[in-house]
């Protein structure tokens, strides 16, 4: 109340000046308000964004040099020796391979399934829009119930897939017990979760697609073929470059899966890089090569999306 | 984003179907039936594809245990029986697990969506000073893999001594950027007429965001809430190391102990303790998978 007191004491005639001068710093003051208000608003949002997401990158990287077994002591700094035993171990040679086969069989289904899935509920038909929430929903189911209901399904004695493989005689493979097999579970379980979601992202870039291109063409008398192949494909090229790009983050994060069907094994048949992290860490207690192997996760992680903020720019040019 | 809004309406028939058809050469005509039986055939084998694993996992958990090891398979689960849930929860403490779940998918998700929609606010509505500069930093987070923070993370908790705690489980995964995101861009498309006379006639701005901004955005807070649930129900790496006792699992960790060291497994037991898991998230996304695969979706089209 006092404040306003001596605001309505009576003032000298205002000058142009002396007002223009009230207004700033009135106007500073609102700023400052404003300013204080914006800092509390995100304030909780961004304290937990820099303590669990930009603090454990930089944390990392130091880890990454550092011998430690997370228990007791303190990490020793020991340079590049936890990068150059990872990368000379042919144990992880075969952890990078593993995930570039996952990574790739995930990747590569998923494009030509989702596409597929995607050009199919598109077309004009009856209980589209049921099959397509159909395939929709094994998104949401939790990946370790998926991978459940899964190695329920691969049971080589009360799975479908005894039954499956009877029809053409054959006895079904000990999937997840099998090296050979364990790995191909997997992609099945993944794509069969993911394909909905890709072919969802697919059909919204169909649907935006324009259409004048489409009727130019099959008024010059192009075939059903070419046009997809010739005008179609190219145009989703920028959704297809992200659907790979997310299907790569989302195989690097398939925890659920690999823990439940295979834990890795047999061997370390289906240990794909980000498994290897966990195991390094949480069961071997090797912050420093477990920390080595997240830097060269993130490394592929951010390669690839640098590929395809460059691809898309270069799209956006193209047309 | 406008692009993925008319996915998944249901019973919208073209029209074009039932008019009458364009004048074609009659080899066309045969040719174009065939294509249309050979699409349906796709449809209903991709239906077949998603629907038979679901139907398995519902009808095994209420099959009596001598129909489960039976084969050929039984397909249909005559009298459906609720054993197996019984067995599922002598075999682990499922009432843990349940209850643990609720509370981190309740809490962690409400916080989430707090904090999603109070930083849309200040980014659409407010100045600050390198504004699009801290805008950026948020976003750039996206680009962390939860692989990286997972080490770092757990230590962080450790030292803080939250391990085996609701405030471990929770708080790691309560910061919403994505979902912020989304806000934000809904935010941007909201009529500024009407927020702006509201500023006139003199609402603070925290009127302004609960009265006004907020319940225009309804659709959008749908989308980004149903997304926060699905996610901290279904979390399962952040759980399973930064709890270590049975009776502070989560469901998706708790399923792990159905299974047997041994190799044998009790299916019917599993399958049920699966439903507990699936369902839920299930009957969710039915309810609003509209809201849900836009928000997906949403600027992912625009490449």
């Amino acid at each position: 109340m006092a404040h306003q007191d001596v605001i309505a004491a009576p003032r000298p005639p205002a000058t142009g000046a002396r007002e223009a001068a009230d207004r700033r710093r009135g106007r500073r003051r609102r700023d400052r308000r404003e300013y204080a208000l914006f800092a509390l608003l995100i304030f909780p949002n961004a304290v937990l964004i820099l303590t669990f997401e930009y603090w454990p990158v930089l944390y990392n990287a130091f880890l990454s040099m550092t011998s430690w077994n997370m228990i007791s002591g303190t990490p020793q700094w020991v340079g590049f020796a936890n990068y150059v035993d990872l990368l000379t171990s042919p144990n992880f040679h075969r952890v990078l391979l593993n995930t570039a086969v996952f990574t790739g069989a995930v990747v590569i289904g998923s494009v030509v399934l989702g596409l597929l899935l995607a050009l199919l509920f598109n077309q004009k038909l009856h209980l589209r829009g049921v099959v397509r929430t159909a395939a929709f929903s094994p998104y949401v189911i939790s990946g370790a119930a998926v991978a459940t209901l899964w190695l329920f399904l691969f049971d080589p004695n009360y799975g479908l897939s005894r039954l499956l493989f009877s029809l053409v005689g054959a006895d079904s493979p000990r999937w997840v017990t099998d090296a050979q097999w364990a790995m191909p579970a997997l992609i099945i379980a993944y794509l069969w979760k993911g394909m909905g979601f890709v072919a969802i992202i697919y059909l919204a870039g169909l649907q935006g697609l324009p259409e004048e291109y489409d009727e130019a063409a099959r008024i010059d008398g192009a075939g059903r073929w070419a046009i997809f192949r010739r005008i179609t494909l190219p145009l989703l090229s920028p959704v297809t470059f992200f659907v790979m790009v997310i299907t790569i983050i989302g195989t690097f994060q398939a925890y659920d899966l690999i823990a439940v069907m295979t834990g890795g094994g047999p061997g370390i048949a289906t240990t794909t890089l980000s498994w290897f992290i966990y195991e390094r860490a949480f069961k071997a207690s090797d912050a420093g090569g477990a920390a080595a192997a997240a830097m060269i996760l993130f490394v592929i992680l951010l390669a690839v999306t640098a590929l395809q903020n460059a691809y898309s720019q270069r799209k956006v040019h193209y047309q | 984003m406008s692009a993925a809004i008319p996915l998944l309406k249901e019973g919208q028939d073209d029209p074009a179907l039932d008019g009458p058809p364009p004048p074609r050469r009659r080899g066309a005509m045969t040719d174009s039936r065939l294509r249309r039986v050979l699409l349906y055939a796709a449809l209903v084998v991709a239906g077949l594809t998603f629907l038979v694993p679901v139907y398995w996992l519902f009808s095994s958990a209420v099959k009596e245990n001598s129909d489960i090891y039976q084969y050929p398979p039984q397909w249909l689960p005559w009298p459906p029986v609720i054993e197996n849930f019984g067995d599922a929860w002598a075999a682990a403490p499922f009432n843990h697990f349940l209850v643990n779940s609720l509370i981190v998918t309740v809490v962690g998700a409400s916080i989430k969506l707090v904090n999603a929609s109070l930083t849309a606010y200040a980014f659409v509505y407010l100045r600050f000073p390198a504004k699009n500069l801290v805008f950026l930093l948020m976003l750039g987070s996206l680009m962390v893999p939860g692989n990286v923070t997972l080490i770092v993370n757990y230590i962080t908790m450790a030292n803080l001594g939250w391990i085996n705690t609701y405030l471990g489980l929770i708080l790691p995964s309560a910061g919403s950027v994505f979902g912020m995101f989304l806000l934000r861009q809904y935010m941007l498309t909201l009529p500024s007429d009407i927020t702006e006379a509201a500023a006139v006639d003199g609402a603070g701005h925290m009127r302004k965001l609960f009265q006004i901004v907020l319940p225009m955005c309804k659709p959008m807070l749908v989308t980004v809430g149903v997304i926060a649930v699905v996610d901290m129900w279904n979390d399962f790496i952040w759980p399973l190391i930064v709890t270590n006792t049975v009776e502070m699992r989560t469901l998706p960790i708790g399923l792990l102990y159905l299974r047997s060291a041994e190799g044998y497994n009790d299916w019917g037991a599993i399958m049920a303790g699966t439903v507990i898991v699936a369902l839920p998230m299930l009957v969710l996304f039915l309810f609003t998978q509209r809201h849900i695969a836009r928000g997906l979706t949403a600027g992912a089209v625009k490449g």
